[in-house]
This record gives structure tokens, C-alpha cells and sequence, in this order.
């Protein structure tokens, strides 16, 4: 019961507490790093489809880290493997075709916003673009 | 197969030993089905939020902006600082488990009381984050939900005009110049082509008929504290305008006015805290969940009932704790970092 790799208990592999110690580490970086990438993208709106991206990317990677080496995933089996990552696909299936559906739909959702702010706001957002030429570009 | 070992109070080492089922030919061979048991109940534990997450996807691929609004009202420091918690008691599970495996069950008993102390701590910091909520109104459901004026959203835009039209006539009449010209705005607005239309059609009895301009008047004289110059006619004026955009958005970081409040809001506003409120709440009865197995976990290791060679439960109760961060990983940009 001595070296890294090989260290085997009495019914498997044993995970060593430093390596448990960086994973954690390791996590709670990225949690700070997506936090970091959030508030970036919050003050630019039009960097608003890059955010969701970046943190569903980094949450997949987490994800990922605690199932190999917390939830011992990598030493384990591939039959396990393949029975978690099964239960994703079908997750995955089933979003992806309810968004299709969705797309499908959309010419005839009602707008988001009442009629009275979506008029205020497309009078703004006309404000801002003529102020933008007018007085050069504006903070927002 | 068997890689049994003397284990340190020397027993059990030859026969059956106490922990191995009579139907197992040793012990991996229990441990290793008792861990693909736990997997199909995890991987029926991701299809439950699956179905969760696909209404979340829907409802935001449909209407982003009421997820980006809703989510100004939750507390990033907090959703980090409960994600940091989540994460170290994931960390400090799995050392259980390590510690089970090498027989040192001191630093198991340690290592699940701080697991324990972990899932305490998370709960508490979602309990100061509801009560918040519900102090402030927002609850799962129909709150703050305002009825939208039928005639707004549920008439093709060439009814929705002549009412208008109707309605800037009356506002002539009342002598508000304003209010005229609001009107004359919204009976501008373009008409979509007669085939987009079809979906919309208003119901025979229900329509224009119904409303009155005398309510369109009270509607419109009271959006009018809200709008800004140029809806209310002064388009000219554009650094009127810019000190207003400029005036609101200094406001808005620091105090968000209470949706009921706010004319911003946008339609449906509520249904952030209805997928709120369902997500979470569902992930929070599995972290209550997950306090018990730990809490019976110590109960066991402290009546010696787990060793190097028989720890199956705390690795089996680790997994399952291990789910419950991996879900809340996803849940925590999903409605605090939008």
C-alpha cells in the first residue's frame, strides 16, 4: 500500500487524498472562473450567447474531474461508464429534440415583452444608436 | 480474485466473512454489484432532472430575457460560496471513502462529521436565500403575475390599430398632446403580412368590443410615468433621452426595483422563480437526503461496522453524494450566472 497508481485495498483501487486534494482545488478554480467569465460578459450584452457557452463548457469539464477521480470513474469498470454516460445521451437526446420542437414554434410565440416596453424599448435602443453617431459611442 | 489481506483485529480471513452476502463469491464481487446497483439508480437520478433541465432549456431558448432578468434577483456571492461547500464536502466524502479503504476509521468518523457539517452548511445558506425570496414575494407559481391586457397581446396588429386609433382620437379629445401622440406611435407600428395572423385570431365575442378607450386611456396615462421622452412624442430630443437611459442604468446595479414595480418586468416574469424554485428545491430534498445516508453512514462506522475489507456503504453513499454536486455544478450558472 505504498505507490500512487497501484494502491489497491481490499476490493479495488484506492484513491490517493493529495490527488483528491488538487481535484478539489482544481474545482474550485474553475468555479472562480466561470464566476470571473460571468461578470465580464454581463457588462457587454452582446456577448450574452458566449456566456451560457463558456459556463455550460466549464460546468461539462467539472462534471467531468468529479466523476473520473471523486466518483472513481476512471478506474472502474467501463460498463459503469457506459451506464452513466448512457443516461446523459438520453438526457441530451431528449432536450435536443424538444428544442427542435421549440424552433419549430417560434413564428408564433408571443413576444417576451408587453407591447408598451417593447415599444419603449426599440425607441431606447433607436435613441442609443442615433446618440452613438451623434456624440460618438456611449458607455452601454 | 480475492485480494483479502490479515486484516489488523485478525479475523475473517479464511470461510464466509459476516459481511459477504451467501449468495456472492467473494468480496469484489459484491462490492462491484452493489456499485453498478448504485450507478442505475444515479443514471435514473440524471434522467429525473433531465426532464427539469429540458424545461428549463425550452422555457429560456423561448424567452431569454425573462431568465435574464429573474436571475439579477438571485445572489451570485451566495450561489458561489454554496458551490465552494458543495465541492469541499465532495471532497471531504471522498476522503472518506480513501480512509475507509485503508482501514483508519478515525479519519473516516472525522472526515464524514465535516461531509455532515458540509450539507449542514449548504442548506443553511439556501434556507437565508429562500426565506429572502419569500420575504420579498417571489414564490414558485403565479406571483407577481399580471394579467396582460387582451387587446395587447391577443389581437392581430391591424385590430390592435384601428383601437388605437380610436383611442388617440379620445386622447385629442382630452387635450393630453402626450398621450396623443403615444397613441399615434403605437398606430404607426407595422402590420404583419395576413398569413403570420392566423395563430392569433381572437375568439367570436372577444375582442376590440370589450374595450373600452376609457380604459385604454387610464392604461396608457399610467405607462405614462414610465416611458421615456421619446415614446411620449419628444423624439427630437436625444440627450433627453440619453440622460434617462443614462439615469436608469446607474440605478439599476444597485437597487432593482421589485418586479411589481418595475415597468421593465417582462411578461411572465415568474416563471423564473417557477423553474427556480422546482430546481433547486428538487436539488435541496436530495442534499437532505444525502445528510441522512451520511448521518447513518457514522452512525455505522462508530458501531464498527465498516473496515478495509467492508465499506461498501460509505463508497456507495459517496456516489450518491457525489451526484448531488454534480447536478448543483449545473444548476449554479444555469440561474445565478445568466
Amino acid at each position: 500500500m505504498s505507490s500512487h497508481e497501484h494502491e489497491h485495498g481490499a476490493v479495488g483501487h484506492i484513491v490517493p487524498i493529495k490527488l483528491l486534494v488538487i481535484t478539489c482545488i482544481a474545482l474550485l478554480i474553475l468555479t472562480a472562473v466561470t464566476v470571473w467569465v460571468a461578470k465580464l460578459d454581463f457588462e457587454d450584452l452582446r456577448m450574452g450567447e458566449m456566456n451560457i457557452l463558456v459556463a455550460m463548457g466549464v460546468a461539462v469539464v467539472k462534471c467531468t474531474i468529479v466523476a473520473l477521480i471523486f466518483m472513481h470513474l476512471r478506474w472502474d469498470r467501463s460498463f459503469i461508464g457506459f451506464v452513466f454516460i448512457g443516461s446523459i445521451l438520453f438526457v441530451g437526446l431528449f432536450i435536443g429534440l424538444a428544442l427542435l420542437d421549440t424552433k419549430e414554434y417560434q413564428p408564433t410565440m408571443v413576444p417576451g415583452n408587453s407591447p408598451q416596453v417593447q415599444l419603449k424599448l426599440d425607441a431606447l435602443h433607436a435613441a442609443q444608436a442615433a446618440g452613438e453617431t451623434k456624440h460618438g459611442p456611449t458607455e452601454h | 480474485m480475492s485480494q483479502l489481506h490479515v486484516h489488523p483485529d485478525g479475523s475473517e480471513d479464511h470461510g464466509h466473512p459476516e459481511h459477504l452476502g451467501h449468495h456472492w463469491n467473494d468480496s469484489v464481487q459484491q462490492f462491484e454489484a452493489g456499485k453498478l446497483g448504485m450507478w442505475l439508480f444515479l443514471a435514473t437520478e440524471v434522467l429525473l432532472f433531465g426532464g427539469l433541465f429540458c424545461a428549463y432549456a425550452v422555457w429560456r431558448a423561448n424567452h431569454p430575457e425573462i431568465f435574464k432578468y429573474g436571475s439579477q434577483f438571485l445572489s451570485t456571492t451566495w450561489g458561489a460560496i454554496n458551490t465552494g461547500v458543495l465541492l469541499t464536502s465532495s471532497l471531504t466524502m471522498a476522503m472518506a471513502v480513501t480512509y475507509a479503504a485503508r482501514g483508519r476509521m478515525t479519519a473516516v468518523v472525522v472526515c464524514l462529521l465535516l461531509t455532515l457539517m458540509g450539507a449542514a452548511g449548504f442548506m443553511a445558506i439556501k434556507y437565508v436565500e429562500y426565506s429572502h425570496k419569500f420575504h420579498e414575494g417571489f414564490y414558485p407559481g403565479m406571483s407577481f403575475y399580471e394579467e396582460p391586457h387582451a387587446s395587447e397581446l391577443w389581437l392581430p396588429l391591424e385590430e390592435t390599430a384601428a383601437v388605437v386609433k380610436a383611442a388617440t382620437l379620445a386622447g385629442e379629445e382630452a387635450g393630453s398632446v402626450a398621450l396623443a401622440a403615444e397613441m399615434k406611435t403605437r398606430a404607426e407600428l407595422p402590420t404583419e403580412p395576413a398569413e403570420a395572423q392566423g395563430w392569433n385570431k381572437p375568439a367570436a365575442g372577444i375582442g376590440p368590443a370589450g374595450l373600452t378607450t376609457d380604459q385604454q386611456n387610464i392604461d396608457m396615462a399610467e405607462m405614462s410615468v414610465f416611458l421615456p421622452p421619446s415614446v411620449l412624442g419628444n423624439l427630437e430630443d436625444l440627450d433627453a433621452e440619453l440622460a434617462y437611459a443614462e439615469h436608469h442604468a446607474a440605478d439599476e446595479p444597485v437597487v432593482l426595483p421589485h418586479p411589481l414595480q418595475d415597468p421593465d418586468r417582462p411578461v411572465n416574469a415568474q416563471k423564473f422563480f417557477t423553474i427556480y424554485f422546482l430546481m433547486t428545491g428538487l436539488h435541496g430534498i436530495h442534499v437532505i437526503g444525502g445528510a441522512v445516508v451520511i448521518t447513518w453512514l457514522l452512525i455505522l462506522t462508530l458501531r464498527r461496522r465498516f473496515g478495509a475489507k467492508y465499506y461498501t456503504p460509505i463508497d456507495l453513499g459517496g456516489l450518491y453524494w457525489h451526484i448531488v454536486d454534480v447536478i448543483w455544478i449545473f444548476l449554479f450558472p444555469l440561474f445565478y450566472l445568466i
